[in-house]
């Protein structure tokens, strides 16, 4: 079990610096890094000067061993369109993004598993096609449609609930929250339902489909067989069964929300990492591309060794260790 | 009065292209403590018997007719909360594949003492040593460490015991076995079937043994029953319908298999092949394959009926 | 017999298989099926609209000529100010509303269907190399498959747009853009195909024709593209069905963001932003109808991939 752990943590370390070196080619190589920090006019002595003063001049591997350091220490360089330090940029629009999918991860996977197994054990009843059918279109609807759709009917029509922005935030050292105020908790609606929709139905959807795979083995039907009661049936045995790859949903769902963030901070001028990275692709901002890159890249990687390690909890099967017992 | 009784059992599968019978018309019992065969090629009906028995056929397919009695008591248009109760209790079952009817994410104790709970007022203590007792009877060492094991630590034969276990840990009167040795080794087919018999012995349990392998019926049962398309051609005593077979069919089946010490030189063989559901000849269902077949076999289907041995063949040939 | 030329036999051929398809589970269950009948009609008539959009749409947008300011802002035509020539009003600039979409959906169908062909391609190669190779070559590919599976599209589709932005000089941005556009959501896409395709291929890799024919010596091409390559056509259909349908999304949110297609040649996602801009003034018909549009489009290919995914499953059958 040790072991395992161990294994996976190696290979954690070892994507995260795959990932830091794509940043690190596409942040130094990809465009010119003095072209884009310097005007037209500036004579070409200056910019070589300005070369050997970022150190463009080292061979490559010293400056990827100084980028990592770098990486390591949190700085991450300039913005070229907001001429700021990154670092700063992360450290304030973080706390935006993290609530958002934080309410959003909560809403999806409570409402999805719950109507995912709902549809999955009562097949027939009417309720369930109609989730099913409201699940199709949960599906086709864009993030961004959605956004636009509740901004219309919530704030311009009925004008209850505000369109853009977090409302009243508190600041807690260096988190700003909005989870205190009643006017962040207002703004805080619209976007998560809009985050969390998308997502709700695709788990609705994929925990249906398992619940119904998992009705249809041989151990539920021996089950049966033993007459065990349905509750038994249902929540003991199908249901355990499901969990297994629902966990693994749920660790990409959270990563999907954190892509998706993007769109839905942008349609309601969230403060987030995500509007902040929109806009950096439109400027060509390539630092913050790149930073962002790695601060996705990260969070992903933690999540997917927090989802192995408990599905090694939950599934027999993978705990190695124990011997198969001999004889017939 | 057999402890089993099934009467003109019909089963159909509604289709798009019409009604398939898959069952047509069958009628059996299984008495007290005896171990009932039933023998036919893929298709032949037998499996869906066994489901209809406990109710749990698969939609679309449903019992069209019949009646089903277990003890003198109708058990086929019971409401499912009393049909579940006796699941387990009175009829156990076990399926072909052992790997696959244990849930792999329980411990074979797990899934034990819930089957005893569900069905006997016992403590928790008593559910656990009566599984304990229960595993040491069939047959695996050191039963109170297995408790806390998962099926898949197991090997096949071990498995199948266990899923033996489970069928019998509410003292059930009666245990139908689908082809309970078809996925498992050669070697290990006998041992699990010995197992079997003298559990049913000692227990004083009926069994009603589903499968395609003639061996292990011959091994096992008290009476025979073949079934062909859907219906039985012969049923008598196991002896009597190997040494001495009525129906052509059966006659055939026992020519293909090969005896030790016997001298011929090739198998008979029985030409063509079982029709399918959709193509079920008119009369009786072997006429198109059968070397005595008459004219009144093309139109007319056969019941059962005595012959000058003691099984029942359902064949003109024996018509008084 | 000898007397039926060869080419009597294959129309033969031809009308037999035709009778075949149509008395088939297949077409059974589509046509008792009449939500994907409507589906599928809906599909078409998309398809058909941007086929024939310059011919059926009954304004121009894109001709300035053909616009009049004084149109601008009318709403649809059942409403109080409306007016029968634009039957969903017009824009700021004048432009019938009905027209732009049309014209939006040819460029969102042409994005669509590129992106999903360009994905199935590489995806369809790759997947087939990995099964049929196996070895490093196999693990290599899986593996980059298998992590860009873990990283959702959008995010791998915008990096690519954004680094293709700036490592491409200002002046051929433009025009490279759809170009760059069907990349960066086709290559997001690949690994799905992928994946499917390498498992198929390793199904029939292993059955003794496949042998057989390497023990001749038969090149490995050959054998991929004439015996392996059908078998997998069945679920690759599948997932590009549905692979359309998050293509478009994909596109219409990326032209929403405005890192999609240019403004000259704007989609449907292009069109919602701009009607964005007018929700609060009240002009909702400029972003609402486009926004239909785009929904009802992606419903319908999503109907359809969901009943072609159940009438190609060999297990339900």
């Amino acid at each position: 079990m040790i072991a395992y752990i161990i294994q996976r943590v190696f290979q954690a370390i070892g994507v995260m610096i795959a990932v830091a070196f794509t940043a690190f080619i596409i942040f130094n190589f990809v465009g010119d890094p003095v072209d884009n920090m310097v005007g037209m006019e500036t004579s070409v002595k200056d910019r070589e000067a300005l070369k050997k003063n970022l150190g463009l001049d080292d061979p490559f591997v010293v400056q990827f061993a100084r980028f990592m350091k770098n990486a390591a220490h949190g700085e991450f360089g300039i913005s070229y369109q907001l001429q700021r330090p990154i670092a700063e940029l992360i450290a304030e629009r973080m706390p935006a993004t993290l609530e958002l999918v934080a309410v959003s991860a909560f809403l999806s996977l409570l409402i999805g598993l719950s109507l995912g197994v709902y549809t999955g054990i009562r097949r027939k009843s009417w309720l369930s096609n109609f989730i099913l059918v409201g699940s199709l279109a949960g599906v086709s609807l864009p993030t961004f449609v959605t956004g636009i759709l509740l901004i219309y009917i919530f704030a311009v029509s009925l004008g209850v609930l505000p369109s853009f922005g977090r409302g009243t935030v508190v600041q807690l050292g260096w988190w700003s929250t909005g989870f205190l105020t009643v006017a962040g908790w207002k703004a805080m609606i619209l976007p998560s339902i809009t985050l969390s929709l998308y997502q709700m139905t695709i788990i609705l959807r994929i925990v249906r489909s398992e619940m119904l795979e998992v009705m249809r083995t041989d151990y539920i039907k021996f089950a049966r067989a033993r007459g065990l009661t349905d509750r038994a049936i249902n929540f003991g045995h199908a249901l355990k069964n499901t969990l297994v790859p629902v966990i693994t949903i749920a660790g990409l769902n959270i990563g999907s929300l954190i892509a998706f963030s993007c769109i839905t901070e942008t349609v309601f001028q969230w403060p987030g990492m995500g509007s902040l990275f929109i806009q950096a692709v439109g400027f060509a901002d390539i630092p913050v591309m790149a930073t962002y890159l790695m601060m996705v890249g990260l969070i992903f990687v933690i999540l997917n060794l927090v989802v192995d390690l408990f599905y090694s909890v939950v599934d027999p099967r993978l705990r190695v260790g124990r011997s198969v017992m001999a004889g017939n | 009065m057999p402890l089993l009784e099934v009467e003109n059992l019909r089963i159909e599968f509604p289709t798009r292209r019409g009604i398939l019978v898959a069952v047509d018309d069958i009628s059996f019992g299984i008495d007290e403590g005896e171990v009932l065969g039933v023998v036919g090629e893929s298709g032949a009906g037998k499996s869906l018997t066994g489901a209809a028995i406990i109710g749990l056929l698969e939609p679309p397919g449903r019992v069209a007719a019949g009646v089903i009695r277990l003890g003198g008591r109708r058990i086929d248009d019971l409401p499912y909360e009393e049909m579940r109760r006796i699941r387990g209790k009175e009829i156990g079952t076990i399926f072909q594949d052992p790997l696959t009817s244990l849930n792999p994410l329980y411990t074979i104790g797990q899934q034990l003492v819930e089957t005893v709970t569900t069905h006997m007022d016992l403590t928790a203590a008593q559910a656990r040593q009566h599984a304990i007792d229960l595993i040491g009877e069939v047959g695996i060492p050191t039963p109170a460490r297995c408790m806390d094991c998962y099926p898949h630590e197991f090997s096949g034969g071990m498995r199948q015991r266990i899923v033996i276990a489970l069928a019998l840990c509410a003292n059930p009167r009666l245990i139908i076995a689908d082809e309970p040795t078809t996925a498992l080794d050669v070697s290990i087919q006998a041992q699990i079937i010995a197992l079997l018999k003298r559990l049913c012995r000692e227990h004083g349990t009926s069994v009603m043994l589903i499968t395609h392998d003639m061996g292990v019926i011959a091994e096992t049962a008290d009476r025979v029953a073949v079934m062909y398309v859907g219906r039985i051609a012969e049923i008598g005593p196991i002896r009597d319908v190997i040494k001495n077979a009525k129906h052509p069919y059966t006659v055939g089946l026992m020519g293909a298999i090969p005896l030790v010490g016997c001298d011929a030189d090739r198998l008979t063989q029985i030409d063509g092949s079982m029709p399918r559901l959709t193509e079920i000849p008119e009369g009786c269902g072997f006429n198109p394959r059968c070397g005595h077949v008459m004219p009144r076999c093309r139109e007319e289907r056969p019941d059962l009926m005595a012959t000058n041995g003691a099984s029942l063949a359902a064949c003109w040939l024996y018509e008084k | 017999m000898t007397s039926i030329s060869s080419d009597q036999r294959e129309r033969a051929g031809l009308r037999a298989s035709i009778y075949r398809l149509l008395d088939g589970d297949i077409f059974y269950s589509f046509s008792h099926s009449p939500l994907v009948v409507i589906a599928a009609a809906i599909t078409l008539a998309y398809f058909l609209a941007a086929v024939f959009a310059p011919f059926i749409a009954p304004q121009n947008p894109f001709d300035p000529g053909a616009l009049n300011l004084m149109d601008a802002l009318t709403p649809p035509a059942w409403t109080a100010d409306g007016n029968t020539r634009f039957l969903l009003g017009t824009d700021n600039q004048g432009r019938d509303i009905l027209s732009t979409i049309m014209y939006g959906n040819r460029i969102s169908l042409v994005v669509g269907f590129c992106a999903v062909i360009f994905a199935a391609t590489i995806g369809v190669s790759l997947g087939m190399a990995a099964g049929y190779f196996g070895g490093w070559i196999e693990t290599i590919i899986m593996r980059i498959a298998d992590i860009k599976l873990a990283i959702p599209g959008i995010l791998i589709a915008l990096m690519v747009d954004g680094v293709a932005r700036s490592a491409l000089p200002l002046e051929m941005r433009e025009d490279l853009a759809i170009y760059v556009l069907i990349f960066a959501i086709g290559f997001s896409e690949w690994p799905r195909y992928a994946r499917v395709t390498r498992g198929a291929t390793m199904v029939e890799r292993s059955k003794d024709y496949v042998a057989a024919a390497r023990v001749i010596g038969i090149s490995p091409v050959p054998i991929l593209v004439r015996h392996i390559l059908p078998n997998v056509m069945g679920p690759v259909l599948v997932l590009g069905t549905i692979g359309l349908a998050l293509a478009i999304i994909m596109e219409a949110t990326l032209s929403f963001l405005g890192v999609g297609v240019p403004p000259t040649t704007p989609s449907l996602g292009t069109l919602i932003r701009i009607g964005n801009n007018f929700l609060f003034s009240g002009e909702w018909w400029i972003t609402m109808f486009p926004a239909a549009a785009l929904v009802i489009l992606v419903l319908a290919v999503n109907l359809l991939g969901d009943w072609l995914r159940d009438a190609l499953n060999p297990k339900l059958r």
